[in-house]
């Protein structure tokens, strides 16, 4: 059971990226962007095929994340000077970007396992400084009995995914970050004080496709392998992260929305862990729990909303009635 | 300070639907001048305004502010030195951000934005100066969001936005219109003690005559699509809703329609 919820957690930590890159072009620049489902493998076939042409992982890792950027870019463009609707710009972009992952990859499926990765790299300095003896004896204390193989890219995962997180909350409050939320919020308005709206979206679905594709690089590096289909449905598990995260840790300042996002992954990914736990459940039906996980995570506010509401009323007919009583 | 010379705007041209919405407009405003705008549906009114802040092109004539043509300039870049105020409260600010956060990307209109962080302790403090002279208590409300204020609050919010980083050119575009009457006159004395602190050159299109009379040094009337009375400085002060009604009259040879035209 730790060993599944620990390989979840190391897994969302890492997909919370791709939230975040979701989060800034659903929620921050309002921009349904399906472009994801394309510019994440985007991002593990350059990481990929440029480890496996012997570039260091860290700078392959760079060049899936540029690699995203201008895939993104791309969409931006076909929104603001084609004048193409914003589904239809995404759309266009993760068919064609479909081949141009096999352009890239040279074949469909490329293994990594025999390559050295960022984690690979980093695994034995866990190992020879004690950090994973340490962190095993210490969650022995709470009675774990089996042990993960390395604590390395967990805690890896966590540090650079709270700097991303710190960089975007910044980004987020700069004058150019705050031009490009108004820009998803009033674009009229930011457009009459001197904000080029055209190049703030191209910049916002920039930085967001880069994130998405910086999260498919890292895994494609954690996972052994990328493959040209590993993008599908990817939108909808980033929209299920953000959902979830604001339902669960609520969003009430770009820090805690931040946060919640990177929260909604790492819950995400613990709920489809258990669930294709029960027996009658297959790996096949991962979509399927994804959607009503969505759908659940849309409405549940709303009737607890509602349940709340109406027991107040209750509350404060029988507190009315009683005083009547009472008189 | 700002220049139209033989402006000509038509929709839909060579269609049955043709509209000629502006119609060889000559208009000059001094530096300082505050011009308000009067005229019936479908007068050209918005249109002007329009033209001036560059979300529509003529099809000919040249637009001048400062002694620069801006006729080929977009509306984001002409946003430079030109703030406005629309009718739609909801329209002048960002809903889901907060007071200073507004007040911020306002201040940056006529700077390059950069990655600095937009709301700085300094700022923040000149932002709740700016507030106070609203008397709405806002300035104590700057980390509240824009979308919980009323109709009201978010167009003086708007107004000051618009006018704080003095801009060369200050356009209100019926900004009363969508107001209850008490705020409304609100809004109009602040409009007035803005456009005079900041010596502002102002066009404002209204629907309401006696706001047109008691605010600004000049006043046109246009109908369809031309300026067809003009006054200013002791002949304004001395006008009446009568005598405009009748000066209507007499130009045109008809009644004023008054759908939406109202009365004091």
């Amino acid at each position: 059971m730790f060993i599944s919820i620990f390989g979840a957690v190391e897994s969302g930590i890492i997909y919370a990226i791709m939230a975040l890159g979701v989060y800034l072009s659903f929620r921050v620049l309002d921009f349904p962007d399906l472009t994801v489902d394309g510019s994440f493998v985007t991002g593990a076939g350059v990481a990929a095929i440029s480890i496996i042409n012997g570039v260091p992982p860290f700078i392959a890792t760079v060049f899936a994340l540029l690699a995203g950027c201008l895939a993104g870019s791309i969409t931006g463009l076909l929104n603001t000077k084609g004048k193409i609707n914003p589904l239809l710009s995404g759309i266009l972009m993760m068919i064609a970007l479909y081949s141009i992952n096999l352009r890239i990859m040279g074949r469909p499926n490329l293994p990594l396992i025999n390559e050295s990765t960022i984690f690979t790299g980093l695994k034995p300095l866990f190992e020879t400084t004690g950090i994973n003896q340490a962190l095993n004896s210490l969650v022995q204390l709470f009675g774990v009995e089996r042990f993960p193989g390395s604590w390395a890219v967990l805690i890896i995962m966590v540090f650079v995914t709270l700097i991303i997180k710190v960089i975007t909350d910044y980004f987020l409050k700069t004058e150019v970050g705050l031009a490009l939320r108004a820009t998803g919020d009033n674009e009229r308005m930011i457009r009459s004080f001197s904000a080029n709206t055209d190049s703030l979206k191209i910049i916002g679905l920039a930085l967001s496709n880069g994130l998405v594709a910086l999260s498919g690089g890292l895994v494609a590096q954690y996972g052994g392998f990328a493959d040209v289909n590993m993008g599908i449905g990817m939108i909808v598990i980033g929209l299920a992260s953000v959902i979830i995260g604001e339902a669960i840790f609520g969003t009430k300042t770009i820090m805690r929305t931040t946060l919640a996002v990177i929260g909604g992954a790492i819950a995400y990914r613990i709920v489809v862990t258990l669930a294709l736990k029960v027996k009658f459940l297959e790996t096949g039906d991962m979509k399927l729990i994804t959607a009503l996980l969505v759908i659940v995570a849309l409405i549940a506010p709303k009737l607890i909303a509602t349940s709340k509401e109406q027991q107040r009323r209750k509350r404060k007919k029988m507190a009315l009635s009683k005083k009547a009583e009472e008189v | 300070m700002l220049n139209l010379s033989n402006i000509s705007v038509t929709f839909n041209e060579d269609t049955p639907d043709e509209k000629k919405a502006l119609q060889d407009i000559n208009l000059s405003l001094n530096s300082g001048d505050f011009v308000t705008v009067i005229g019936s549906n479908g007068a050209g009114k918005s249109t002007l305004m329009n033209i001036v802040s560059g979300s529509l092109k003529p099809d000919i004539g040249i637009v001048e502010i400062n002694g620069k043509k801006v006729s080929q300039l977009p509306e984001y870049k002409r946003s430079n030195f030109i703030g406005r105020v629309f009718q739609d409260p909801m329209a002048g600010t960002a809903p889901s951000m907060t007071i200073e956060e507004n007040l911020a990307m306002a201040y940056a209109r006529n700077k390059k934005r950069k990655l600095r962080i937009g709301v700085t302790k300094k700022r923040r403090e000149m932002f709740r100066e700016f507030l106070e002279t609203l008397h709405l208590g806002l300035e104590n409300r700057l980390n509240a969001k824009v979308g919980l204020l009323s109709g009201g609050e978010r167009q003086a919010l708007s107004l000051l936005m618009a006018t704080f980083t003095e801009p060369n050119i200050l356009l209100l575009d019926e900004h009363t219109a969508a107001l209850d009457p008490s705020r409304a006159e609100l809004i109009t004395n602040l409009t007035g003690e803005v456009v005079e602190k900041f010596n502002l050159t102002t066009l404002m299109v209204t629907h309401n005559m006696q706001q047109a009379l008691d605010l600004g040094n000049r006043l046109i009337m246009m109908d369809k699509g031309q300026i067809i009375f003009d006054v200013s400085g002791k002949e304004k002060q001395e006008l009446t809703i009568e005598k405009l009604l009748h000066e209507f009259q007499r130009i045109r040879g008809k009644q004023m329609d008054n759908d939406r035209a109202v009365l004091g």
